[in-house]
């Protein structure tokens, strides 16, 4: 009777294997099913403006004084909740005033006209084209989207400031407390920052998504430009092509996607 | 042969175990029949006038985290902003904008669930509540 044990043996493994296989067949074949029910498409808006890479052109001889670019400054602060604070060791900036001196800082100075040593620079986040910030990001938090548009994705910012150190136009901001106090008028439809991350110009990216041109470009009454600088045909391009224009700081290679006429 | 197996101080020994017992216990008899009931998350009007959610509502009951992240990912990362439900019916990948347009009653809705659940989603630092905004 020694086979007969040992044969028995055999059928109940394969037959434990058997039952034991099935809830496992069971969960694979419903995890599929699922798969195909929970995949819902995701895609564009078919307003959304698209570029190979989005550039402005600012054209500084239609500036007079800091009055004239205080409106793009306001719609941008204000529709991105960027909160105003009195401590200018906090202050949060997306869209700002400098001198020529401070914001061209490599460009001959001394000697420079009138007119340009006292004119306010519209300056803003460069959108580089090697742009130094999303190079030393640990997190992955500061990116570049196809478009050219540098971006920051906020939830995975752990506030460790390499980027500000990095960038070298000073475009960004740290969030040193929570800023929702000092924010004078809360839009809603877009989200505010948290106490420790930073924060800088988008180049309007939620606006782009459905069309609009960004905040400041519509508040400038034509001074700012904004378009494709890959497309040789773009507004931009036609611009900088009869104008001799300047960018900040270009010896260092971060290649801005900012353009000053002057 | 000497015994081995007799228990010095028997009686206190036991004693002390059973208080041990008790003291250890005692969360878990002293709570007994009290559990909070499983709060039942106030659906708004204009969500219920809307009558469907993105998915449906089984799935959104357990899974709405997931989407949620996947809806931040490629709203931000790959700049895909619009979100074609189960339906077919597209709609925009806003947590603001979206989710709370229709529940409206964020204290009713989210937060009773995820009170009750403890869990503390950071969303709320930065989306905002347009109730709590005004």
């Amino acid at each position: 009777m020694k086979s007969s044990r040992r044969k028995f043996l055999k059928i109940a493994g394969v037959s434990a294997l058997g039952l034991g296989a099935k809830p496992v067949l069971d969960v694979l074949a419903a995890s599929g099913e699922h798969e195909t029910t929970s995949t819902p498409e995701i895609k564009k808006g078919k307003d959304a403006l698209t570029a190979k890479r989005w550039a402005m052109v600012i054209d500084t001889r239609k500036i007079e004084s800091e009055e004239d670019l205080k409106p793009m400054i306001e719609a941008c602060h204000k529709i991105h909740n960027v909160p105003d604070l009195e401590n200018k060791n906090h202050e949060i900036k997306w869209i700002w005033t400098e001198e020529f001196q401070h914001g061209f800082s490599t460009q001959e100075y001394e000697f420079a006209d009138e007119r340009v040593k006292h004119l306010p620079f519209l300056t803003l986040c460069n959108h580089c084209e090697n742009a130094a910030c999303v190079r030393v990001c640990p997190t992955k938090a500061t990116f570049k989207r196809e478009d050219g548009i540098v971006l920051m994705d906020f939830h995975r910012c752990i506030g460790c400031r390499f980027c500000m150190a990095a960038c070298p136009y000073g475009s960004r901001s740290f969030n040193f407390r929570d800023p929702r106090p000092f924010i004078k008028e809360t839009n809603p439809e877009f989200p505010t920052r948290s106490k420790g991350v930073v924060e800088k110009c988008n180049f309007c990216a939620e606006r782009l998504a459905v069309g609009k041109m960004p905040a400041c470009v519509e508040a400038s009454n034509g001074v700012l430009t904004f378009g494709d600088l890959d497309d040789p045909e773009s507004e931009v391009r036609k611009l900088l092509k009869t104008n001799y224009a300047i960018r900040r700081k270009p010896a260092l290679g971060a290649g801005p996607s900012v353009f000053y006429i002057i | 042969m000497t015994n081995n197996k007799k228990i010095y101080d028997k009686g206190m020994v036991i004693v002390g175990l059973c208080i041990f017992v008790v003291v250890i216990t005692f969360p878990f008899w002293f709570n007994l029949g009290n559990a909070a009931p499983a709060p039942e998350p106030k659906i708004a009007d204009k969500a219920k006038a809307a009558k469907e959610c993105v998915m449906p509502k089984e799935y959104m009951k357990i899974e709405h985290m997931q989407l949620l992240n996947e809806w931040r990912d490629t709203v931000v990362r790959d700049a895909k902003r619009i979100y074609v439900g189960s339906s077919g019916k597209e709609f925009n990948m806003s947590l603001t904008n979206t989710c709370l347009d229709c529940h409206t009653e964020k204290a009713e809705f989210c937060d009773k669930c995820h009170n009750y659940a403890s869990v503390s989603p950071y969303c709320w630092e930065c989306h905002i509540d347009p109730k709590e905004a005004k």
